[in-house]
């Protein structure tokens, strides 16, 4: 306010020295405008056409707020709120500490089996979160295995909620920490100990600051998919209801559009507040890996290896009996009459859902979301975080980013219908085709993808870009040469996340599919929701396959890149 | 790096433009007809194989779904319909829809043979015509029943008893159309206060409302609850299979719905979507309808199905599908108020 007021008064005394904008600016800025349409047209359009259908009666006339009015005066809906913060805050409050000592023991420690450890957090990011709560009916369910572990309470309701997300979140909060603690300076640690701090201070002072960003990221990650996951309390939410479940009641089960997009806006505000959370974080971070760094390496201690290793026991433990359980389920005959084991539960072509042709189309899908959605989100962060000036296109462009987390998938999904049916959009010949669900599916994982690349980017000094252009080098050699390279545990990551999520997400797309385009998390969901849930749980286990099956293949891939690009960090 | 990207890329969509350019040429022989249906999934396929030997020419697509989630489907792309046919959808929901002006009329061949309480008299040529009814039935679970010493329920009202407290499921009115038309057939028998005091007393024993109407019968055959509220056909089914179920008839009537079809007003394969139509009022078509409902729309072709419950049909309340569908909105408010809000308080 004060600057641009003594700007206004004397502008010739104090000329402004304006950076000057060369022709590889223009270019990166043409490609982030781009990039930016793209989210406008797939996220702000169809949000902007339910946005005005929560304003609107049936007849699409204009009714103003009334709509909000009723949803206000409606306890049901608001003990909703109350309840969907509630099993939130309990997950992640469970969550997230959880996932940063196992993200500590597979980085910091010299525990063994790490490489098993890491492999096995990764279970519940192969499933939709459906998977999750049908084993945890088969635990805890009336004919559960060990139902009476729950001490007489029913697991349809928060209970379930908590344990089901908590599984279900684990591997996007840990990703998240393991990428922001992979790169640390092993400087920092050197000084800390010749400064005689004990293990203890070192980790408050030196460990919990360096990694405090990826804390807060994991934190609303772990909060805005936790509210938004529909796929637990659907399955066993009893008779609690939450924000996430309202919206699929109000729109497919009374049909009532505008109460349903009334709800949605209600849900959005909470990832404003992370969103405002994260700038605020952001502004304080600095570059942990700078070009004079030195890589970690951990040393030796039976004592936390041991511990540690027991801790992550257990976890590993508590995630492979849920997928265990699951597995079990898709074979038994009859559960629980008959358990003999048989494959009758994978016939799924007399079941609802599509049947095989289902499970093709998820992987078609999948591949696609994998390849266009990594290359449009690793650019796009890049963008946001290493071009020169432009701040504003910048800042427009990470809150764009920011969007697809807060929406629902849900209501991504039938703001879709909306949006892409409406009579006389020029994109309408896209509605009901495989390339609006995978323009859907990029759009609905965007931003835990963005927020892997930003915070691999953070931890890049911006130095590389300010030498590299001091050498007179294209920013695009740079971004291939350095950028890319380093970055590329990053971007496997990213690609292997989206790949998985396009294979297991259901809400986004239960709207979009078409009879030649039925997918097999959709499959899952049908099928739970007629009750058929041993064939649920075995085309779950479908999904559980192929996704593991491409992780390792791509693994076994990438070894070699990844020995070639990663070297310089192991001394 | 970047040009192999591009070399991937390209191949990709020139591969995925070959499959379409073969799709389409496969496409031209027949008519596509995109049916949208609420029929179980499991009898889909000896439909499609009956018409389609009829009418070789028609190439039957269906997307099928619970009731709440077609008519929802429905209702979204009423600005744009994409659906030729809506066809085995319930009544209520066709009605629901023709407010929208969601249907052209059109009079099957042989309409005039069916039930006249079964298709729509008040238009001519009607917009929708009814198949065969759904009815709304119990399922209990005897060897659960017998683990938790619970007597076979026989009546409506025997359910609000404190012994089944916890042991009942049910469907959402809100997204099922069986859960609705339980809810609309209560208020239509005992009339609105007395049918609301019922189920309050039954919500007090409901341990959960479940989505969809098939599902508390079949959670009933895995013993995960001891009696569902559901409809006969889907009980009958799983009795069939071997589940240890009895499929009850309450004493003081059971609601219902017809499964019927509407032809989409801007449908642009209208002459396949008369051809299904005109195939759905036949007496074969009947009869198959006949294989697992027991109440089709055709007089004097259904025979007895097995292990429905005895004497079902004549259970059937006097259903007023107009009343159900013009009150729909109210009464879920209604319920919704009631029951989906009451969600056990934090503990």
């Amino acid at each position: 306010m004060t600057d641009s007021a003594a700007t206004t008064t004397a502008p010739a005394s104090a000329p402004t020295i304006k950076p000057k904008v060369s022709s590889e600016d223009w270019i990166m800025r043409a490609v982030l405008v781009g990039i930016a349409l793209y989210l406008i047209v797939s996220i702000l359009l169809p949000l902007y056409a339910i946005l005005s259908k929560s304003f609107k009666d049936v007849d699409g006339a204009f009714v103003g707020v009334a709509n909000y009015a009723k949803f206000f005066s409606t306890p049901a809906l608001f003990w909703s709120i109350q309840n969907s913060l509630t099993v939130t805050l309990i997950c992640c409050v469970i969550v997230v500490p959880v996932a940063f000592l196992y993200a500590y023991a597979l980085t910091r420690t010299c525990m063994p089996f790490k490489g098993f450890f890491k492999g096995v957090a990764l279970i519940p990011i192969l499933m939709p979160s459906l998977l999750p709560a049908i084993a945890l009916v088969y635990l805890f369910g009336n004919q559960g295995l060990i139902k009476s572990w729950l001490f007489g309470y029913e697991i349809y309701g928060p209970i379930g909620i908590v344990m089901g997300e908590s599984f279900y979140v684990f591997p996007h909060v840990l990703t998240i920490l393991l990428i922001s603690m992979a790169n640390s300076d092993a400087r920092l640690y050197e000084a800390s100990t010749a400064l005689g701090a004990s293990r203890i201070k070192t980790f408050f002072t030196v460990t919990l600051p360096s990694v405090r960003y990826g804390l807060v990221s994991a934190f609303f990650v772990c909060f805005t998919l936790v509210i938004t996951d529909f796929g637990v309390p659907k399955v066993v939410g009893g008779k609690y209801n939450v924000l996430a479940t309202d919206i699929y009641k109000q729109v497919i089960g009374r049909q009532d559009f505008e109460m349903g997009a009334v709800v949605s806006m209600v849900l959005l505000l909470p990832a404003v507040l992370a969103f405002a959370a994260d700038r605020v974080v952001q502004r304080k971070q600095v570059a942990l890996l700078s070009a004079r760094a030195v890589p970690f390496q951990p040393q030796r201690n039976p004592a936390t290896d041991g511990l540690m290793f027991a801790f992550c026991g257990v976890v590993g433990f508590i995630l492979i009996s849920i997928l265990g359980v699951a597995a079990f389920a898709s074979f038994a005959k009859f559960w629980p009459y008959d358990l003999s084991l048989v494959l009758n539960h994978y016939n799924f072509d007399l079941m609802d859902g599509g049947g095989w042709d289902s499970y093709f189309n998820s992987i078609e899908l999948a591949a696609w979301t994998a390849v266009i959605g990594t290359a449009l989100v690793f650019t796009g962060a890049y963008l946001v975080e290493k071009s020169n000036g432009f701040l504003a296109g910048r800042a427009g462009l990470q809150l764009l980013c920011m969007v697809p987390m807060a929406v629902p998938g849900l209501v991504l999904g039938l703001a879709y219908v909306f949006f892409f049916n409406a009579p006389g959009n020029p994109l309408g010949f896209l509605y009901h085709t495989m390339p609006i669900l995978v323009i859907c599916t990029v759009t609905h994982f965007y931003t835990v993808a963005h927020l892997t690349a930003v915070t691999a980017l953070k931890q890049m000094d911006a130095e590389f870009e300010a030498v590299s252009a001091s050498l007179k080098v294209p920013f695009y050699r740079t971004f291939f040469r350095i950028t890319v390279p380093v970055c590329l545990p990053a971007i496997l990551d990213i690609s292997m996340y989206l790949f998985v999520n396009a294979m297991t997400t259901v809400s986004a797309v239960v709207f979009l599919y078409s009879p030649d385009t039925s997918l097999a998390s959709v499959a899952i969901l049908n099928m739970d929701d007629a009750g058929d849930i041993a064939p649920a749980a075995a085309m779950g286990m479908m999904i559980v396959i192929t996704a593991a099956a491409v992780r390792l293949l791509h693994a076994i891939l990438t070894r070699g890149i990844l020995a070639r690009t990663q070297a310089w960090r192991k001394r | 790096m970047k040009p192999k990207l591009v070399s991937k890329f390209s191949l990709g969509i020139a591969a995925t433009m070959a499959a379409v350019m073969m799709s389409a040429g496969v496409v031209q022989a027949k008519t596509d007809l995109l049916v949208y249906t609420a029929v179980e999934a499991d009898e889909l396929k000896k439909f499609k194989k009956a018409f389609e030997a009829d009418y070789p020419d028609v190439n039957i697509k269906w997307v099928r779904d619970s009731t709440g989630i077609i008519t929802s489907k429905l209702l979204a792309e009423k600005e744009n319909p994409k659906a030729d046919i809506v066809w085995g959808v319930a009544a209520t929901s066709l009605l629901l829809l023709s407010e929208h002006n969601y249907f052209q009329g059109y009079a099957p061949k042989g309409v005039e043979k069916l039930d006249k309480k079964y298709y729509d008299t008040k238009n001519n040529p009607p917009l929708w015509v009814g198949q065969r009814a759904w009815i709304a039935s119990i399922c209990f679970n005897t060897v659960e029943g017998k683990k938790n010493s619970l007597p076979m329920p026989q009546t409506w009202n025997d359910l609000t008893k404190p012994v089944y407290k916890g042991h009942v499921i049910m469907p959402n009115p809100n997204s099922s159309g069986t859960g609705f038309l339980d809810v609309s057939s209560w208020i239509q028998m005992k009339g609105e206060k007395k049918a609301w005091a019922y189920m309050d007393a039954l919500h007090t024993n409901i341990a959960r409302y479940t989505h969809s109407g098939s599902k508390p019968c079949k959670l009933a055959a895995k013993g995960e609850i001891p009696i569902g509220v559901s409809f006969a056909y889907r009980g009958a089914k799983s009795k069939n299979q071997g589940a240890p179920l009895e499929v009850i008839a309450p004493a003081e009537g059971v609601g219902w719905d017809l499964e019927a079809f509407g032809i989409v007003r801007n449908t642009k394969n209208l002459e396949a979507a008369r051809a299904l139509a005109d195939w759905s009022v036949t007496e074969k078509a009947n009869k198959i309808y006949n294989e697992e409902y027991a109440v089709v729309a055709m007089p004097g072709v259904a025979k007895p199905v097995k292990n429905f419950p005895p004497g079902i049909e004549s259970k059937m309340i006097k259903n007023d599908f107009q009343w159900a569908a013009a009150n729909r909105i109210r009464i879920l408010d209604e319920w919704r108020k009631r029951y989906d809000g009451k969600s056990e308080p934090k503990s």
